[in-house]
């Protein structure tokens, strides 16, 4: 190589016009594809919230699909009332984070391991004429590794499960990634969150197989096996948010028609 | 025109970046428990060697030379986020999939390998053939070792089932081992044992050789 090319001047020179050249490069491609990207990553929720309210998607239009069938509200976790979308409130993974959105949780409270909840959540609704049919609720905790994020769709009832599902998770492929196995999802539909007269949620995960029928099994799920840590995980994030820090204070004022 | 093809076709087996040069190994581990994610990571590391070998050969006359690493780190680094998002755009479920190992492309050896040891000392049009190639021979192994793993791991190929799981009321207990990243490790090292028993070429010499063992232990 060339002497010519090792000067200072000629090294800043290189420096400075490979930056731009590549810089520009880079916002230019993060811009023209962005819309295209969002444009996924919402289809990419609605057909999670779609498939949670065991609504079938496939090979439909599923932004149309989800405008018809599914009407969006924010709750207010505290009161339990519907609220404003905030001004400042873009998605539930980024309000967990922001304190002016989210609500520090004491020890003994955040049995998911979540840290923080925010303070409004949006919640799903499926209505036929006046009748509320399902209604579809985010949730997350911590399972082994990771963060696991899914919606969680009760009945009219506001008690039974409708369907369960997982859309963004990081734990061992073939054990506690079983969470998204279509065989073990189609164990939740049916099942009961709550006692009777009581808010105080049951549903959980247990190692021994689950007989139908038997008392109690309402509230029994198998758990994965090889992935205890996840299946715990599991049952606390469905525990935290069916729970008085979740969700249980609006599906009270849902259920006496007050929201 | 031989001599393109040769550029092309010699590192999927001869002179494969994986089992010869052993490099890019990181990246074969994590991507190939399954045939998609390995043929979608194929094309975006093929894309990338390609472009940044290019794109390095064509100003390897004015880098100097004391920055040169940084300079190809800076172009492969563009090109690698330009293939993300790309990505994202076009196949989110895969993106999604492949999360992280996307933007390791930087970090993989095989795109600063042939950036240092081809591009810079050829011209643009062989150096962008030669990233094809290196590409192509990446893929050959990640799609060997997805293939191997997502059969015996999951019982399916591109995701369609081939041998029916127990779980799913079938007859075929699947290998869990052949899911966690460990596995692709003796996938490859038998692959590189079966490639260097068929071509003898492809053995080194020893770096050197164990002394015999002359002293005799009283036991």
């Amino acid at each position: 190589m060339a002497a010519k090319n090792d000067t200072i001047g000629r090294t800043i020179t290189v420096t400075v016009l490979l930056c731009v050249v590549c810089s520009v490069i880079v916002s230019a491609a993060a811009v023209l594809l962005k819309p295209q990207q969002l444009i996924n990553k919402e289809l990419d929720r609605q057909s999670n919230i779609l498939a949670a309210a065991q609504i079938d998607y496939k090979g439909q239009d599923v932004q149309k699909l989800f405008a018809e069938k599914i009407v969006t509200k924010y709750v207010d976790l505290k009161t339990g009332k519907y609220v404003d979308k905030p001004a400042t409130y873009r998605d539930a993974k980024r309000a967990a984070k922001d304190p002016a959105l989210s609500t520090a949780l004491t020890r003994e409270q955040d049995i998911a391991s979540i840290k923080r909840t925010a303070d409004v959540m949006p919640v799903y609704l499926v209505s036929k004429g006046e009748q509320l049919e399902k209604v579809i609720l985010p949730v997350h905790g911590y399972g082994l590794w990771s963060t696991l994020y899914g919606f969680l769709a009760l009945e009219g009832d506001l008690n039974t499960v409708v369907g369960f599902g997982f859309y963004s998770h990081g734990e061992t492929p073939g054990l506690g990634g079983e969470v998204d196995n279509p065989k073990w999802k189609a164990l939740w539909p049916g099942k009961k969150v709550y006692a009777e007269g009581s808010m105080e949620p049951k549903l959980g995960l247990v190692k021994v197989a689950v007989v139908a029928g038997a008392p109690g099994s309402e509230f029994k799920v198998d758990a994965l096996s090889g992935a205890t840590i996840t299946s715990n995980g599991v049952t606390k994030l469905v525990q935290f948010w069916m729970g008085k820090n979740g969700y249980a204070t609006y599906l009270t004022s849902l259920k006496a028609g007050e929201s | 025109m031989s001599e393109t093809r040769d550029m092309i076709v010699k590192p999927i087996f001869a002179n494969n970046p994986i089992a010869l040069q052993i490099l890019g190994v990181c990246s074969a581990l994590a991507v190939t428990s399954n045939l998609n994610t390995a043929v979608v990571m194929t094309l975006a590391v093929m894309a990338v060697t390609a472009f940044s070998s290019m794109f390095v050969s064509m100003m390897r006359n004015h880098m100097p030379s004391s920055i040169r690493i940084i300079c190809q780190m800076t172009i492969i680094a563009s090109l690698v986020i330009v293939v993300d998002q790309v990505l994202k755009a076009v196949a989110y479920d895969t993106s999604k999939q492949l999360s992280v190992f996307v933007g390791l492309i930087i970090t993989n050896c095989i795109v600063m390998g042939r950036a240092e040891a081809f591009a810079m000392k050829n011209a643009p049009i062989p150096s962008f053939l030669d990233g094809i190639g290196n590409g192509l021979g990446y893929g050959a192994v990640l799609l060997f070792v997805g293939f191997i793993r997502e059969l015996f791991g999951s019982g399916s190929l591109f995701g369609i089932e081939i041998l029916p799981l127990v779980t799913n009321d079938g007859w075929y207990m699947s290998n869990g081992l052949l899911l966690l990243p460990p596995s692709a490790f003796f996938i490859i090292g038998l692959m590189i044992w079966l490639m260097r028993t068929y071509d003898t070429s492809q053995v080194e010499a020893p770096d050197f050789v164990i002394a015999k063992n002359s002293q005799k232990e009283a036991f």
